[in-house]
């Protein structure tokens, strides 16, 4: 049997395991995808694509899918983001009301289970879901749309402005089977809203399990997203994400996309910019060590005049790491006086990490500002030394030079919760002998006394 | 004493700098080494703080009666022996409050002592930045990342008052300084004079010496000491130059 049948008959066992049957274009939809998924099957190194990502320990995994979202209260706190948030909370895909909290959500935004919006009006978000996110971007979205079952539908009305942040925590468990989830992400923001919504990704140590998840963000006019993914999944988790983002008039949406954890992991991010003034910045950060390997493709779509990118991703990687980078900018024939800005840098901290870096800019308009950069080095000896003079021992010092490599993608985070957050578990991440945990602890307390 | 360094050959990429070169230095004195370029003023500096590249050939030197070159680079520090830079190094994203309070934890871990409370750090901190005439806000700045030479020399004499060593070395501190930078840097430095400490000034010119007022001057010239005297020595170089001793060395 193929890795794709085995995909497919769970789909199929699941499917007839339900108890209540599904809207008819939810049902329709599932059979197209799984359709689709069956003829694609899972992508190869001949890909272009997936050139340097292989994704056979997933093809050849085995997965169950969870069907409680049991967790310790005390385990989840541990794991949560220390912030007020508007917080809705999955486990191994499955949505727990123990652990979610809508109570700061004003008037004009809804926060919603996938299952719940289905349930209330299925018609409003099979409108909508789906648009962004074809089954033919991917065969990973293709499994997502043939399986998914939970996720959260955020919608903002015109004029809302969301303060508080809506956190979307999703906790992976260990357990005797590796689980998977397909979780979808819907995010409306009306003309002139605004919101900031975190994605969160943590689980308990020893888990192996596989998430594919699909976020789609419209814009309406005027409207500012800020998205922030913040994955630090256990380090034995397989990890494909994809973003994809519309913008109208005038909108400006900023992706924070920060990973830290996870043994696979593959992001995409889209954003199309498809009319004058919309802009759009994606910071992004990946560290990763031991044999993690992190794949990041980027793509901004400049469909419009007067449209505005710009990307800054930093990649630090230790051991036997790998890392992609792969930032894709295209201006369309029409789309005069845009500026598209690109930028990424990587650090090597062993011989044996390794990057594959391309930034690609595909320019059909003549009136346009565009750069991109890609750098790749080790450490600076020279302030490796410097700092010992002053009596810092060298893995400090090796510690400190990591941190401030990453600092200057976390300086752009607003949320001081999210940046301590990453800096901590940056510093609680790398190779215990930089043994800087307490080092930035103390740093962080001087800034918040300073 | 404090620093002894007995007959040092230093070798820099296969030809020898330093020939012999014997120096001492007590608690309680300072001392200023010139010479001509290209002596090994630099290079004596470098190899007491650890620089990779310099290869000793023969000779010692000890720190409080410990041997030097057996100590990793930070080691020296924490004992007591920092070196303030001729050109300092710019790090990127290290904020140099990162680096006083790193440094700082450094020495007293080395010690046996308490990492110092977070008030009582910027407390220091703040008092010496004071004294040195400088901004608050240089604090969240990256360590001489954009500074200009007068910040970065600055920079290094605030460390010094930070870590008060027990022997501050100084190497060409007042290059690319204008007299009003120099008067602040001088006075941090004489700030730093003390019965236990002592300071080791390298320069080229007497102009620094007019305003830190050194107890012994050593003349270096071609890897050895071949003059020391009172500051009496410096107003004799500045007004006859090093080739009077250069003649003399090569003879």
């Amino acid at each position: 049997m193929s890795e794709e049948q085995t995909f497919i008959d769970a789909l199929n066992r699941r499917m007839a395991a339900r108890d209540a049957a599904e809207p008819t274009w939810v049902a329709a939809r599932r059979q197209a995808a799984s359709a689709r998924f069956e003829a694609v099957g899972f992508p190869t190194r001949r890909d272009e694509a997936w050139k340097y990502t292989d994704t056979r320990s997933i093809a050849r995994g085995t997965f169950v899918q969870a069907d409680n979202a049991e967790f310790s209260p005390a385990a989840a706190a541990a794991l949560t983001l220390p912030l007020d948030a508007i917080r809705l909370t999955f486990v191994d895909g499955v949505f727990s009301a123990a652990l979610s909290d809508l109570d700061a959500l004003p008037a004009g935004a809804t926060v919603e289970t996938l299952s719940q919006a289905l349930e209330s009006n299925h018609e409003a978000v099979g409108a909508v879901l789906g648009r962004l996110a074809g089954v033919d971007f991917s065969p990973f979205a293709a499994l997502n749309t043939a399986f998914a079952e939970e996720g959260a539908i955020i919608r903002l009305a015109p004029g809302t402005v969301v303060e508080t942040p809506i956190l979307l925590q999703f906790l992976s468990r260990e357990g005797d089977q590796p689980t998977m989830c397909h979780p979808r992400v819907l995010i409306e923001a009306g003309a002139r809203s605004e919101a900031t919504v975190i994605e969160h990704y943590v689980g308990e140590t020893d888990a192996k399990n596989f998430t594919n998840v699909i976020t789609e963000v419209l814009l309406d006019r005027g409207a500012i997203v800020q998205h922030y993914k913040l994955q630090e999944a256990p380090v034995g988790d397989m990890h494909i994400a994809s973003v994809h983002v519309d913008q109208g008039r005038d909108s400006r949406f900023t992706s924070f996309n920060l990973n830290l954890g996870g043994a696979l992991v593959r992001n995409d991010i889209v954003a199309d910019l498809n009319a004058e003034g919309a802009e759009t910045q994606y910071f992004g950060l990946f560290f990763a060590q031991g044999r993690q390997h992190v794949d990041n493709h980027t793509l901004v779509n400049h469909n419009a005049p007067r449209t505005y990118s710009q990307e800054s991703y930093k990649g630090i990687l230790d051991d036997r790491a790998r890392g992609v980078f792969n930032g894709k900018v295209i201006v369309k024939r029409d789309s005069q006086q845009i500026e598209a800005y690109q930028n990424n840098a990587n650090l090597l901290l062993s011989d044996r990490a390794e990057i594959d870096t391309k930034p690609e800019l595909e320019i059909y308009a003549d009136d346009v500002k565009c750069s991109h950069g890609a750098t790749t080095g080790q450490l600076d000896e020279e302030a490796i030394y410097a700092l010992r003079t002053r009596g810092i021992d060298e893995q400090t010092a090796r510690g400190l030079l990591t941190l401030a490599f990453a600092g200057e993608v976390m300086e752009q985070v607003k949320h001081d919760a999210i940046a301590q957050r990453v800096e901590l578990a940056v510093a609680g991440k790398l190779p215990e002998r930089f043994n800087l945990a307490g080092l930035v602890e103390a740093a962080v307390a001087l800034g918040e006394e300073g | 004493m404090m620093l002894e360094v007995k007959d040092l050959h230093v070798t820099v990429e296969g030809s020898e700098i330093l020939k012999g070169l014997t120096l001492t230095v007590n608690p309680g004195e300072v001392h200023a080494i010139m010479g001509p370029n290209g002596a090994g003023k630099s290079t004596l500096s470098a190899v007491i703080a650890g620089k990779d590249g310099y290869e000793v050939t023969g000779g010692s030197i000890t720190f409080e009666g410990k041997d030097v070159l057996e100590m990793e680079i930070e080691e020296r520090a924490q004992a007591g022996l920092l070196l303030g830079f001729q050109y300092p190094v710019e790090i990127p994203g290290v904020k140099n409050i990162y680096l006083l309070k790193a440094a700082l934890n450094a020495q007293r871990t080395a010690r046996g002592e308490e990492e110092i409370p977070a008030p009582e750090f910027m407390k220091l901190v703040r008092e010496k930045l004071n004294f040195m005439q400088m901004d608050p806000s240089f604090l969240q700045r990256a360590v001489n990342e954009g500074f200009s030479g007068g910040e970065k020399k600055r920079n290094e004499i605030l460390q010094m008052l930070v870590l008060q060593p027990k022997l501050a070395m100084l190497d060409e501190i007042d290059s690319g300084l204008d007299i009003d930078a120099m008067k602040v840097v001088a006075k941090g430095i004489n700030s730093l004079r003390s019965e236990e400490r002592a300071i080791l000034l390298v320069t080229h010119y007497q102009r620094l010496l007019d305003h830190i007022e050194p107890d012994v001057v050593h003349v270096l010239v071609d890897g050895r000491i071949v003059k020391s005297g009172d500051k009496n020595l410096a107003l004799e170089l500045e007004s006859r130059g090093y080739d009077w001793l250069v003649e003399g060395s090569a003879a």
